[in-house]
């Protein structure tokens, strides 16, 4: 079990040009997403809107919230943790997405 | 979070790697919540889909907008607040923990304002002009008053949390060797972020 | 076996004794942050609650032994069936197993000297206390208390003139206690196991908690903020569900079971554990099927997060939803058949002991075995649409609760009250107790899956004359219930005060907590044990039978 190996603290230093750097990526991301949403996509600004929020996203987990240097257990946990939320989500459309 | 000896009987058991374990779980519980909310939101989306975009009209883009940019800053100098204390900085971190102190009041007089315009306007829970609006709007503006108020109120609680870890580095319980706690109330704080990340385009973004 | 281990005599003071903090009586156990005596705090209040509870079902069955009104008013009857359902669900069966015993037992089968957040451990206790009361308390308050049934469901939630908001309180705070616990357990699994102390070496109640606490922690979210939402659109006049406000109220049914099915597997799945527990110890036998068992727990938290819907075919879903949520629910009953297989077949051949743990343990999986059938029944499509709202459904959901979960509570205070008191009840009593508790159990209920089969509705309070030959059996059945259950608890009461003292290990259990003192010591362990087998270890026994001894 590699998860019993540390037992105080990680100790894995993030320089801060690396949080400039991300920071930066996330501000240019919500550039993006609002003049997107500007220049009418129809149906797709919803879906661009949400793959750019999920990109914002990846990048706060993996470098804020040092997902990236955390062990697997805690990955697998957060696959778990979403994959339970997409179940909830799809399964209540199986029945809003059809006739009622 | 960690376990702490109050008397000779229960040993001192640190284990910071747990603690952080405990704190993602917590977390998972939190997206969880919002999820239950996102999932209305979602449905009333997609029964209302015109409303939706008629009452998103009435949002201030530029005001969601600069939430949106204090807020990812905030979350920066959470972060580097880690990174001070790992390297045995405690000033800089405590320097860095109330300039995030700082972002979050002015979210929240930044939301106060735009709440006080709605209401100038009108627009509140069971006011006759939003009664007067058509179904899909008053559910719009019901989950707009819930999920900001409730993510409003998640700023508020990562404050305190703050507010308690600079009293704890002032006491010298949270230190260059044992920060565990700022961690996790950073990753809290992260989580307040990541919230707002989803609430700004579903909100704010669909003219 | 574990008495080698250790000699019988006593060289550290017992948990009982000794506490965790500097304070002697009341606060040496109000402020104990040892996970054994927040284990019987829980375990007091929440009997407490139960035997509240408990009234209520009295008064509700004694209302319908004869048609139009017997004893009490339609709405104090409607109060009550929401109470009896609140108590019931939120403070017996969801904490009685995890909470009770799995906070007493979980540390000590791993090999640890406590959770791993021991104050965290206390708070969620607190809340729990302080969800009961306000749960309680509405009873008092000018109103009175909902009277919607214990799901809430809008409108009407929205629009009843009783104190539906501290119920719905209630339930948040309960949520949070939940929450707390599961937490606390996934963590303490991860990171407090004993040296050699593998995933697939932790006994299988471990399992159960462990899959439990992923439920708690991923599930119980969802009812907290639809609960939540309720609130606010009582007291605030949000547009959530209201219909009136273009809200839709079979949204809010989805909320609620998106976390109310799983959530009875929250309950169901740490008895199913405990029945893996005992099993083995009483007959003899190594348990059949370790790993099919241990993932069969996580398959059964897996499917039953993706079923939800069958509460609601008619509600008025797409028929979509309904094929795919029905065709789905039975599904659920593999992992649940899987267990029953590997249990009779541990049973099957063992040298068998038939002591009161092990025979609550059969009325168990007997009484299971009805439950997960008329579930079948209830889960298919066009019988449900028949089914639907009748007292079949109250009587399926008896079964596996009550006949299931219930008994699996009863089960683990006869299985490690020894362990827990350091003191033995009468065998013979307890053994009286459960048989009459199983016949009267049988017989409360199981008119119900007639009747309703017939057309009985549930939760009216008046019905046609031909359904009272099933209710007066049932009614009759209460009583035989409740006097087992005196005597049964009278028992344990008189074997906690003045029982013969227990030896260390009197089941011939193999599991590390019957290799520790009785009472156990304040941090378990003498010293850190180590785990070199498997957690049902008696092939010992099984070559002794194979020569014929």
């Amino acid at each position: 079990m590699s998860e019993q190996t540390h037992e105080h603290g990680h100790g894995h230093v993030v320089p801060y040009g690396k949080y400039v750097f991300i920071w930066l990526a996330l501000i240019a991301f919500t550039g993006i997403t609002v003049t997107a949403a500007g220049i009418g996509l129809g149906n797709w600004t919803i879906v661009l809107a949400l793959a750019i929020a999920s990109a914002k996203s990846w990048f706060v987990l993996n470098y804020f919230m040092h997902l990236r240097y955390e062990d697997a257990v805690f990955k697998t946990f957060i696959a778990v943790a979403f994959i339970t939320f997409a179940i909830f989500i799809t399964f209540t459309f199986w029945d809003y997405s059809f006739t009622r | 979070m960690s376990s702490s000896a109050h008397t000779a009987v229960h040993h001192v058991h640190r284990d910071d790697y747990g603690s952080r374990m405990g704190m993602w779980l917590f977390l998972f519980t939190e997206l969880i919540l919002f999820g239950g909310l996102f999932i209305v939101y979602a449905v009333y989306r997609f029964v209302h889909q015109q409303e939706f975009h008629l009452a998103a009209q009435e949002l201030n883009t530029v005001v969601g907008l600069l939430n949106t940019v204090i807020l990812l800053t905030s979350s920066m100098t959470a972060a580097m607040a880690v990174t001070a204390i790992q390297k045995g900085n405690v000033r800089f971190a405590k320097g860095l923990l109330w300039v995030t102190v700082l972002f979050a009041g002015a979210f929240m007089l930044n939301k106060y304002f735009e709440w006080s315009a709605k209401i100038h306007h009108g627009i509140y829970p069971g006011s006759p002009d939003l009664l007067a609006k058509p179904e899909g709007e008053i559910l719009y503006f019901g989950l707009y008053y819930v999920m900001t108020g409730l993510h409003a109120l998640h700023v508020i609680i990562g404050v305190v949390f703050f507010l308690f870890i600079l009293r704890q580095i002032g006491q010298g319980k949270v230190t260059p060797t044992s920060y565990v706690r700022l961690e996790n109330s950073a990753l809290y704080w992260h989580l307040v972020d990541l919230i707002w990340i989803f609430l700004f385009p579903l909100f704010y973004l669909i003219h | 076996m574990a008495n080698v281990a250790m000699p019988a005599d006593r060289a550290e003071p017992n948990y009982l004794e000794v506490t965790t903090n500097s304070h002697k009586g009341i606060l040496g156990w109000l402020l104990s942050v040892d996970h054994k005596r927040i284990g019987l705090l829980y375990l007091y209040t929440m009997l407490a609650f139960f035997a509240v509870a408990v009234g209520f079902g009295f008064m509700i069955r004694l209302e319908l032994l004869t048609p139009g009104k017997t004893v009490i008013d339609a709405q104090t009857y409607n109060q009550f069936f929401t109470l009896h359902g609140i108590i019931m669900i939120f403070l017996f069966i969801i904490p009685g197993l995890p909470a009770v015993f799995g906070n007493f037992f979980l540390p000590i089968m791993l090999g640890a000297k406590d959770v791993i957040f021991p104050r965290l451990n206390l708070l969620s206790w607190y809340l729990f206390i302080i969800g009961g009361l306000i749960a309680v308390s509405a009873w008092l308050m000018p109103g009175g208390s909902a009277d919607t049934g214990w799901m809430f469901y809008v409108p009407y939630s929205l629009r009843t003139t009783t104190n539906v908001v501290p119920a719905l309180l209630a339930a948040f705070v309960l949520g949070f206690s939940s929450i707390l616990t599961g937490i606390n357990f996934i963590t303490t699994i991860h990171r407090m196991r004993a040296p050699g102390m593998t995933f697939f070496r932790m006994p299988l109640f471990v399992w159960s908690l462990y899959a439990t606490a992923w439920v708690q922690v991923l599930a119980t979210p969802i009812i907290g903020i639809t609960l939540a939402l309720v609130m606010i659109e009582r007291a605030l006049g949000v547009g959530i569900f209201d219909p009136s406000l273009g809200g839709d109220p079979v949204l809010y049914q989805h909320l609620f079971w998106i976390y109310s099915h799983p959530a009875v597997y929250i309950m169901i799945l740490p008895a199913m554990g405990l029945v893996s527990e005992v099993i083995p110890v009483f007959a003899r036998r190594t348990i059949f099927g370790y790993k099919f068992i241990a993932f069969s727990s996580l398959a059964i938290a897996l499917f039953g997060s993706l079923v939800w819907a069958h509460h609601m075919f008619t509600a008025g879903m797409s028929d979509t939803a309904m094929f795919v949520f029905s065709f789905l629910t039975f599904f659920v009953s593999i992992p649940s058949a899987i267990k029953v297989f590997n249990w009779v077949s541990t049973l099957y051949k063992g040298s068998i002991q038939a002591d009161p743990p092990l025979l609550y343990v059969l009325s168990f999986i007997f009484q299971f075995s009805i439950g997960g059938f008329t579930g079948l029944m209830l889960g298919a499509l066009s019988t449900n649409i028949h089914l639907q709202d009748t007292s079949f459904v109250v009587a399926h959901f008896h079964y596996v609760m009550f006949g299931g979960t219930g008994f699996g509570i009863f089960a683990a205070m006869h299985y490690w009250f020894p362990k827990m008191f350091g003191r033995m009840y009468n065998l013979k009593v307890a053994t009286a107790a459960w048989a009459v508790v199983t016949v009267g159990y049988n017989l409360l209920y199981f008119p119900l899956f007639i009747s309703g089969y017939l057309g009985m509705p549930r939760r009216y309070y008046d019905y046609l004359p031909e359904f009272q030959p099933y209710h007066m059996v049932s009614t009759v059945g209460s009583w035989i219930l409740i006097f087992g259950l005196i005597v049964m608890f009278w028992n344990l009461w008189r074997g906690m005060r003045s029982g013969p003292k227990a030896p260390m290990n009197p089941w011939g259990g193999v599991t590390l907590e019957w290799t520790t003192q009785t009472p156990p010591i304040v941090e378990n362990f003498r010293e850190v044990p180590t785990v070199t087998t498997g957690p049902y270890d008696y092939s010992r026994y099984e070559s002794a039978a194979k020569e014929g001894k």
